[in-house]
């Protein structure tokens, strides 16, 4: 009951509302905008929430994701263009509907499964987190290296594109977490004599550079491109049919993309994909997906939108990220001096039910929005993209500044930015990048003090169940595209 | 699907320096050599200081490993091959040479005339020709974001020709 109150906390605040509001705002224009998402606008939002308060600086993130989230979906529907990659699933029949003279219909299908979605995963968040936080106080340093590297090989498995692509990534995020000082010898490594490398390379620089300047990159080679616009009169509720038909789906999407959200791997984008295919799978009428299918709307946009409240449950429980958004909501907690895990469940609990709360309160704002604004945030998308990039260059450049107040920074971002353009472009994903930049310093120092714990015994690791238990699930985790690659030639 | 399969029998048939997938893997793994090679240079710690590994280890190890997997993308490169990418538009080269100029003129003259000459230069690249949208991206929106920066984060820009008249 008292957790109730907690969550209640937004609502009685007229400072934290306003924050709901602006962020839900902004998230959904972030959405909206093709090649721009939650994880850039978070990025880049993040030097503005230190004028913030800890909790109000952590609720603008959370609905900037709850919102960005679904924004992607009104791109989708009307210009078959996904607003972010979470939203791909949905272009493959919100857009032929929409071109049947129903894009009212298939934005408010959109609108209801995303918000149901959102609702059900931050129930799922309300429980789950604080028992696996419980869990976790059974965990020491061996056992967190462990939970680390089965996350790395989660990413790698069930993430998109090639696993061992995917396990490269990781693997370089993890290096580029080694520049700077060896936090336990204070030895250089990899500085090359710039001393503003011996801080090492901040998150603010890669995040804003493999995201928002390789899309700028991306975008760059795309600037002939037309895109068809449907033109949308409102939004319309779905009617009693729709429910019927759909209502199974919704509930079995908001589950995947719950579930999907907690491993972590790409968050919405895989959720989506799988609870896409699934809705098919189930459907009576499996021939109609690809061509307007209402149930296809509802699996993909309920399962991408609940996998933000399963994201969140191992970034506040363990500090492990679910998503690449949900790595730069840790890194505003840890820049708020908040330290995620157990201890945080115990200690300020008030802290994280606010969290909680704002989450949900974030879902039924966007219901509000989205119902009531589309057709003015599908404006948007006729901003061109000569105006609006170097727009953003210019947010992007002093926002990446402003952190660490240094244009060394500034410079890593536009590296970072080509790098990310060449990764995409060979089909490396940008994703492992970030989680294991975000990860590096856990597995890094986890190891070195494990093995200081075992007295250089590597084997000591597995005797530990725990801990055995994450590198069996890490080797399942790596066979499992095998598996998969193989059934599907089959 | 029939386009992909052509573009992977265009690339299968170039020979093999020229192919993506060799060029990719050829660098991640030089360059991935030459840190490996940087690591053997990290001091060394003595060891009645050392608890547990050098700090030069950890890092060895994941170069390692990303050899290894860099090795084997490339056989399983051999067996499937990528499909052939188009080439690079002109706006693609001039976009990144925007770049260039950005981190010429920040380091040499002015962080804030180095983000208006990008922002017009990129705009009229990409297709912008009216007067009236150049000036709005490249100096009134510029003016907004650095006037909101400084005044909400109390940021200070790097010294340059024009920031040092602003703050003067």
């Amino acid at each position: 009951m008292d957790n109730l109150l907690l969550m209640m906390a937004p609502l009685f605040s007229s400072k934290l509302l306003l924050v709901l509001f602006f962020g839900t705002l902004f998230g959904l224009i972030l959405g909206v905008l093709p090649g721009l998402g939650p994880t850039t606008g978070g990025a880049l939002i993040l030097p503005f929430t230190m004028t913030l308060d800890p909790l109000s600086a952590i609720i603008l993130l959370t609905s900037i994701y709850c919102a960005g989230t679904y924004g992607g979906a009104i791109t989708a529907v009307l210009i078959n263009t996904p607003g972010t990659p979470a939203a791909a699933a949905t272009c493959l029949d919100g857009y032929p509907l929409a071109q049947k003279g129903e894009a009212g219909r298939a934005l408010g299908m959109a609108t209801v499964s995303s918000t149901v979605g959102g609702i059900f995963s931050v129930i799922i968040l309300v429980f789950f987190a604080p028992i696996l936080a419980q869990l976790a106080y059974e965990f020491g340093q061996p056992e967190y290296f462990a939970l680390a590297i089965f996350g790395l090989t989660m990413l790698a498995s069930i993430g998109e594109g090639s696993p061992i692509k995917n396990l490269i990534a990781g693997a370089f995020g993890i290096l580029i977490s080694t520049v700077g000082k060896d936090f336990m010898t204070s030895i250089d490594r990899f500085t090359f004599g710039i001393n503003e490398l011996t801080e090492g390379i901040g998150f603010i620089p890669v995040v804003v550079g493999l995201f928002a300047m390789s899309e700028m990159l991306t975008q760059s080679t795309l600037i002939n491109q037309v895109f068809n616009r449907i033109s949308l009169k409102a939004i319309k509720l779905p009617s009693k049919e729709d429910y019927k038909k759909t209502w199974k789906t919704i509930l079995r999407s908001s589950g995947i993309g719950s579930f999907i959200g907690v491993l972590p791997a790409e968050g919405g984008t895989v959720a989506s994909l799988i609870g896409y295919s699934e809705a098919k799978r189930f459907s009576k009428k499996p021939e109609e997906f690809g061509k307007g299918s209402i149930e296809g709307i509802a699996g993909a946009e309920a399962a991408n939108n609940a996998a933000t409240g399963g994201a969140m449950v191992p970034t506040l429980a363990l500090g492990i990220p679910g998503s690449a958004t949900t790595a730069v909501i840790l890194t505003g907690l840890i820049i708020h001096g908040v330290r995620p895990g157990p201890d945080l469940f115990r200690e300020q609990p008030d802290f994280l039910y606010g969290i909680f709360g704002a989450m949900l309160i974030a879902n039924v704002l966007f219901f509000i929005f989205g119902f009531f604004g589309a057709k003015i945030f599908a404006r948007i998308t006729l901003v061109p993209n000569k105006i609006l990039w170097p727009m953003i260059f210019a947010v992007s450049v002093c926002g990446t500044y402003s952190l660490n107040q240094s244009i060394i920074d500034v410079w890593l971002m536009l590296f970072f930015g080509v790098l990310g353009f060449f990764m995409r472009r060979y089909g490396f994903s940008v994703v492992p990048v970030i989680i294991g930049l975000i990860l590096g310093e856990l597995v890094e120092g986890t190891l070195r003090q494990s093995l200081v714990i075992f007295d250089g015994n590597w084997l000591m690791f597995f005797t530990r169940p725990i801990a055995l238990t994450f590198f069996i699930l890490s080797l399942i985790a790596l066979a499992f595209p095998l598996i998969r690659s193989k059934n599907l030639k089959k | 699907m029939k386009n992909v399969q052509k573009q992977k029998r265009a690339n299968k048939s170039l020979p093999f320096f020229f192919r993506d997938e060799f060029r990719v893997s050829l660098i991640i793994t030089l360059i991935s050599l030459a840190l490996l090679i940087t690591t053997f240079t990290f001091d060394i710690v003595p060891p009645i200081l050392n608890r547990g590994i050098q700090p030069a280890t950890f890092p060895k190890a994941l170069l390692v490993l990303i050899i290894i997997m860099t090795l084997l993308v490339y056989y399983l490169a051999t067996k499937n091959p990528w499909k052939v990418q188009k080439k690079l538009p002109k706006s693609f080269f001039l976009t990144l040479l925007s770049f260039l100029i950005f981190v010429v003129v920040s380091k040499t003259l002015d962080f804030f005339l180095a983000i208006s000459a990008l922002s017009i230069f990129v705009s009229y690249y990409w297709g912008e020709k009216r007067i009236i949208y150049l000036l709005l991206v490249g100096i009134i929106f510029p003016i907004i974001v650095f006037i909101f920066f400084e005044t909400i984060l109390g940021l200070r820009f790097p010294p340059g020709i024009l920031t040092n008249i602003y703050y003067s």
